[in-house]
C-alpha cells in the first residue's frame, strides 16, 4: 500500500468522523437548509471534473468533460443559492418596520388593526 | 507531489477546514446563515486554487478551456436561474435534482479519468480500478435515484410505490451483471465492462426508488445526498485529491446521520423504507369522495369564532399547506389572532412535509418568527391546556391510532392534538394521508372538519376573525 494511498484513506476516515460529530447536533429546525448545505458541499466535485477536464484531447473526452463541469457547477452555485435563501428567510423578528407604539394606541383599536394588516398584506404582495 | 501542488493542496485543506467550520455554524439558526458563507467562502477558496493550478501547469489546450468555462458557466447559470426562481414549496425535489447531477459529475470525474488512462497506456489497474468502480457505481445510482424521488414529488413519475411483477428478479439480475463487471474490471482494463458497470447502476437507481411511496422520499432523498458526498470522496481518491475527499466524506456522514433522525422520527427502519414504502401519499383521487356521517363539518364563521375567543391556539401544518401554498395564509391569520391578544404557536412534528425543516422553511418564507415554531416534544404537553388546535393539511402525524399496536403508523410518534379542547382540521377531503390510513382525530366528538383548500381557508378565516374582532 503506497503512502499517498495511506495518507487519502486516513484523511478520509478523519473526515467522515468529524463530518459525524459536527452534525449531530443540528436541530430538526435546520434539517432541510443542512440537506441542501451539504449538498452544495459536494459541488466540489467541480474542482475535480475541472482537474481531469484539462487533460482532454478527445472529442468523446472534451464531451465529458463538459457534461461533468455542466452537472458540477448546477449543483454548487444552485446548492448555495438555494440555501442561502432559505437560511435568509430565518430570522427572530418580522423585519418590516412595525408602526411606533403611540402611534397605534392614539388610533382607535379597529382601525389600527386594520391599518397594521392591509400594510402587512401589502408588503408580502 | 511537485512543490506547487504541495502548495495548492494546503489550499484545498484550508477550504476543507472551511466546510467544516461552516457545518459546525449550522447548528442553530441565529448562525446558519453565517455558516453557508462561510463554507460557501471555501468553496471560492477551492475554486480559485483549482483555477491557479490550471493555469500554472498551462497544459490546458485553447477547446480545453472553451469546454470547461462553457460547461461551468452554462451549468452555473442552470444552477443559479432553477435557485431563484424555485417556489419555497418545490425545494425538497430541487435538491434532489442538484443531488442527482451531483452524483452525475462525481460518476463522470471516474469514467473520464478511465476513459482517459484506458486510451493512453495499458490500462489502469490496482487500487485506483477499486475506486473507480466504487465512484461510477454509487454516482450512477444516485444521478438515476435522484432523479426518479424529484419526480415523484414534482409528479411526473406517479408517487405511489410502483411495484411490477419480476422486480425483484430484475434488481437481482443488474446486481449479479453490476459485480460481475465490476470483477472483470479488477482483472482487466476494459471500457465496455465500465459502460455496462455503468447502466447496470443507472437501472438499479431507478428500481430501487420506484417501489417506494411519496411519504418516504425525505428519508430517500437524505440517503442519496450521502450516497453523492460518498462517490465524491470516491473520485477524490482517483484523482488524488483532499478537498474532494475530506468534503465528500463529510457529506457522506452528514447524510447518513440525518437520514437516520428521519427515520427514526417515522419509526422506520431504513431497511423497511428501501424494501417498499406503505403509503402512496397521493390523496387527489379521494376528493369529494363520500363524507362520513359521525363527522362534524363546520363553516368559516364558527371556526373563526372558535379561534378569536380561545387565549391559547397551536397551528399544526403539514403538507397540505405547502401544497396550498398557505403559509403567508396562516402567517396573517395568526397575526390577527396575535393582535386580538390570542397565543399562537405552531407545531412542528419531524416529519412533517415532505422533508425535516420543510414546515419552519415555509413558515420562516411568511416571516413567522422561529421562535414561535415548537418542536414536537416541547408542544406535545402543552396540547392539553390549548383551546383550540388548528389541523393544517396534516394527518398522519396527528392520528391517535399510531398510540396503538397492530396497524401501520403504530409506535410512531405523533403530535397529540387530540388531547386540545378542541380542534379544527382544515383538509379538502376525507382522503387518507400517506399511510392510508383512516385518522381516529377526524372522528372525534372534539373535532371539527373545515372541508376546503388550505390557503382559501385561511383567507375565509381571517376574514371571519377580523369581521368578529373589528
Amino acid at each position: 500500500m503506497s503512502t499517498a494511498l495511506l495518507t487519502d484513506l486516513t484523511i478520509f476516515i478523519l473526515a467522515l468522523l468529524v463530518g459525524i460529530e459536527v452534525i449531530g447536533k443540528v436541530p430538526a429546525t435546520l434539517h432541510t437548509p443542512l440537506m441542501s448545505a451539504t449538498n452544495a458541499i459536494h459541488g466540489i466535485v467541480l474542482a475535480g471534473a475541472l482537474l481531469i477536464g484539462v487533460t482532454a484531447h478527445t472529442v468523446v473526452g472534451y464531451i465529458l468533460a463538459f457534461v461533468a463541469c455542466l452537472f458540477a457547477s448546477a449543483n454548487v452555485v444552485g446548492g448555495y443559492v438555494v440555501t442561502e435563501r432559505m437560511l435568509k428567510m430565518f430570522r427572530k423578528k418580522t423585519p418590516q418596520p412595525e408602526l411606533p407604539e403611540p402611534e397605534l394606541e392614539s388610533l382607535n383599536g379597529h382601525k389600527g388593526l386594520k391599518g397594521l394588516l392591509s400594510k402587512t398584506g401589502k408588503a408580502q404582495s | 507531489m511537485s512543490g506547487f501542488t504541495g502548495y495548492i493542496q494546503l489550499v484545498y485543506v484550508l477550504a476543507a477546514s472551511l466546510f467544516v467550520v461552516g457545518l459546525h455554524l449550522m447548528n442553530s439558526p441565529a448562525s446558519a446563515r453565517r455558516g453557508n458563507q462561510v463554507s460557501m467562502t471555501g468553496m471560492i477558496i477551492a475554486g480559485i486554487a483549482t483555477l491557479t493550478l490550471l493555469i500554472h501547469d498551462g497544459t490546458v489546450t485553447v477547446t480545453g478551456w472553451i469546454v470547461l468555462i462553457a460547461g461551468s458557466l452554462i451549468g452555473a447559470s442552470i444552477g443559479l436561474y432553477a435557485a431563484r426562481t424555485v417556489q419555497m414549496t418545490a425545494m425538497p425535489q430541487l435538491v434532489s435534482a442538484f443531488n442527482s447531477v451531483g452524483g452525475g459529475a462525481a460518476a463522470l470525474v471516474a469514467i473520464y479519468g478511465y476513459y482517459e488512462a484506458e486510451s493512453h497506456a495499458a490500462g489502469v489497474l490496482g487500487t485506483t480500478t477499486v475506486f473507480t468502480v466504487l465512484d461510477v457505481l454509487i454516482g450512477s445510482v444516485t444521478f438515476s435515484g435522484s432523479i426518479i424521488a424529484a419526480g415523484k414529488l414534482q409528479g411526473f413519475v406517479p408517487s405511489q410505490p410502483i411495484i411490477f411483477k419480476g422486480g425483484r428478479l430484475l434488481n437481482v439480475a443488474l446486481a449479479v451483471v453490476a459485480v460481475g463487471a465490476a470483477a472483470f474490471l479488477f482483472t482487466t482494463a476494459s471500457l465496455p465492462a465500465l459502460l455496462i458497470l455503468v447502466l447496470a447502476a443507472l437501472a438499479f437507481g431507478v428500481m430501487m426508488v420506484l417501489p417506494i411511496g411519496g411519504a418516504d422520499m425525505p428519508v430517500v432523498i437524505s440517503l442519496l445526498n450521502a450516497f453523492t458526498g460518498t462517490a465524491v470522496a470516491m473520485a477524490g481518491f482517483v484523482i488524488g485529491n483532499w478537498a474532494l475527499i475530506v468534503a465528500g466524506a463529510l457529506v457522506g456522514a452528514s447524510g447518513s446521520i440525518l437520514t437516520k433522525l428521519m427515520a427514526d422520527a417515522m419509526n422506520r427502519s431504513l431497511a423497511n423504507i428501501i424494501i417498499g414504502g406503505f403509503g402512496t401519499g397521493d390523496t387527489a383521487a379521494a376528493i369529494g369522495g363520500p363524507v362520513d356521517a359521525h363527522v362534524r363539518s363546520i363553516a368559516a364563521d364558527d371556526a373563526a369564532i372558535q379561534l378569536a375567543y380561545a387565549s391559547k391556539v397551536i397551528i399544526v401544518p403539514g403538507y397540505g399547506l405547502a401544497a396550498a401554498q398557505a403559509q403567508h395564509g396562516v402567517a396573517e391569520l395568526a397575526k390577527v389572532l396575535e393582535d386580538h391578544g390570542v397565543e399562537v404557536s405552531y407545531a412542528i412534528h419531524p416529519v412533517a412535509g415532505r422533508m425535516p425543516g420543510h414546515m419552519n422553511v415555509l413558515l420562516a418564507e411568511a416571516n413567522v418568527p422561529y421562535p414561535q415554531l415548537k418542536e414536537m416534544d416541547e408542544i406535545n404537553p402543552e396540547f392539553a391546556r390549548t383551546d383550540v388546535a388548528l389541523v393544517i393539511g396534516a394527518n398522519d402525524v396527528t392520528n391517535p391510532a399510531a398510540r396503538r399496536p397492530g396497524n401501520e403508523i403504530s409506535g410512531m410518534p405523533i403530535l397529540d392534538v387530540d388531547r386540545a379542547k378542541a380542534i379544527i382540521v382544515v383538509k379538502r377531503s376525507m382522503g387518507h394521508g400517506y399511510a392510508g390510513l383512516e385518522n381516529e382525530l377526524y372522528y372525534d366528538p372534539k373535532t371539527s372538519m373545515y372541508f376546503s383548500d388550505a390557503k382559501k381557508a385561511m383567507t375565509e378565516l381571517t376574514a371571519a376573525v377580523k369581521t368578529l374582532v373589528g
